[in-house]
């Protein structure tokens, strides 16, 4: 039960049969994951103090990227430890009830929704796919002087500077065309492979840690057992698409395919 | 077959934060807790961090302007 003047923050999730989770991840604040059964579903939940996690601090502490770092990774390790064991339906970050009561009542009432859920993400994974636009490494200084010749000679300095800037924008303009075609051919491609796929906004180069802007940001909900398949599809996307760049994540627990209202991806 | 732009995940390697945060502030079952912070108030977050969700154009839009234009 959760302490005097404290929280109970809710994970995720999973079927009646988890009893025996008791070791494994910290758990956000510290504390030990600990389990509420109901309705023949299991909440993992841990108990949180009400300085750092009540409202106004929690409202608080959400803008501090360090503290919503190690909250964010504490939630996941928690999930990852319970997928390991069997389907988990992930709760969005923050989730938080006052006592037991509060996630009892929230199995009971939501029951047929949760088991819709686990029977959704189970023995299924979800991956990640980004793309980023590059420019492929040939003579790329070749197709420069092909658009100035076109254009005829260069009179001077200025124009043959802004005539060098034109090619520019134009050879960065096809790169991106490329990468999104790209990014197109290689997201519906994935989607063959999968239950359901999801879009996120593309992240923003400085964060993403990547120089190139990225044209593709999508999630996969896989199958285990193609799994496989999947990941051998995106080697051979690679090897095939000159003018993106793909990084795979996961497997992940299926976050992005438990919300509600977001439905399958585009198709 | 992995080409030099085939980057998976390890499992156990540490995972970027960016990608982690895209899935528990988006992702997840919304419910409404005792504290529902989770709904409107995360998506505050989102905005006021503006470095994490500085919004450039990508296929996503892209899709979406040529479906205005099909």
């Amino acid at each position: 039960m959760a302490a005097e003047g404290g929280w109970v923050w809710m994970y995720g999730v999973a079927d009646d049969d988890l009893e025996t989770f008791a070791d494994g991840a910290a758990g956000v604040g510290g504390a030990p994951p600990r389990t509420i059964t109901a309705a023949g579903l299991t909440a993992i939940v841990g108990d949180v103090g009400d300085r750092e996690y009540g409202e106004a601090a929690l409202r608080r502490n959400l803008e501090d990227l360090d503290w919503l770092a190690q909250t964010a990774r504490a939630h996941h390790a928690v999930l990852e430890a319970v997928a390991e064991r069997g389907p988990v339906v992930p709760m969005r970050l923050a989730t938080l009830f006052s006592s037991d009561a509060g996630v009892t009542g929230t199995l009971q009432e939501r029951a047929d929704d949760f088991r819709e859920a686990l029977s959704l993400v189970s023995a299924r994974n979800e991956w990640g796919v980004k793309a980023y636009a590059v420019k492929p490494a040939d003579p790329a200084g070749e197709s420069g002087h092909e658009v100035a010749g076109r254009e005829g000679p260069a009179t001077g300095p200025g124009a043959a500077y802004l005539q060098r800037r034109r090619a520019q924008l134009t050879a960065s303009k096809d790169v991106r065309r490329e990468a999104l075609a790209s990014a197109r051919t290689v997201y519906a491609e994935l989607s063959g492979f999968a239950v359901s796929s999801r879009f996120y906004p593309p992240q923003a180069p400085d964060l993403a840690g990547q120089q190139t802007p990225m044209v593709l940001n999508a999630a996969y909900l896989v199958a285990d057992e193609r799994a496989g398949e999947f990941t051998a599809a995106m080697a051979d996307l690679t090897a095939r698409h000159r003018f993106v760049q793909l990084t795979l994540t996961g497997p992940w627990p299926a976050y992005s395919f438990v919300s509600e209202g977001d439905g399958p991806g585009p198709r | 077959m992995t080409g030099p732009g085939y980057d998976p995940v390890i499992q156990g390697e540490r995972i970027a934060l960016v990608d982690l945060l895209d899935r528990v502030l988006a992702g997840g079952v919304v419910i409404v807790g005792d504290i529902t912070l989770s709904i409107a108030e995360v998506d505050l977050v989102r905005v006021s961090l503006r470095a994490l969700v500085t919004s450039i154009s990508g296929l996503m839009e892209a899709m979406d302007d040529s479906q205005e234009y099909s």
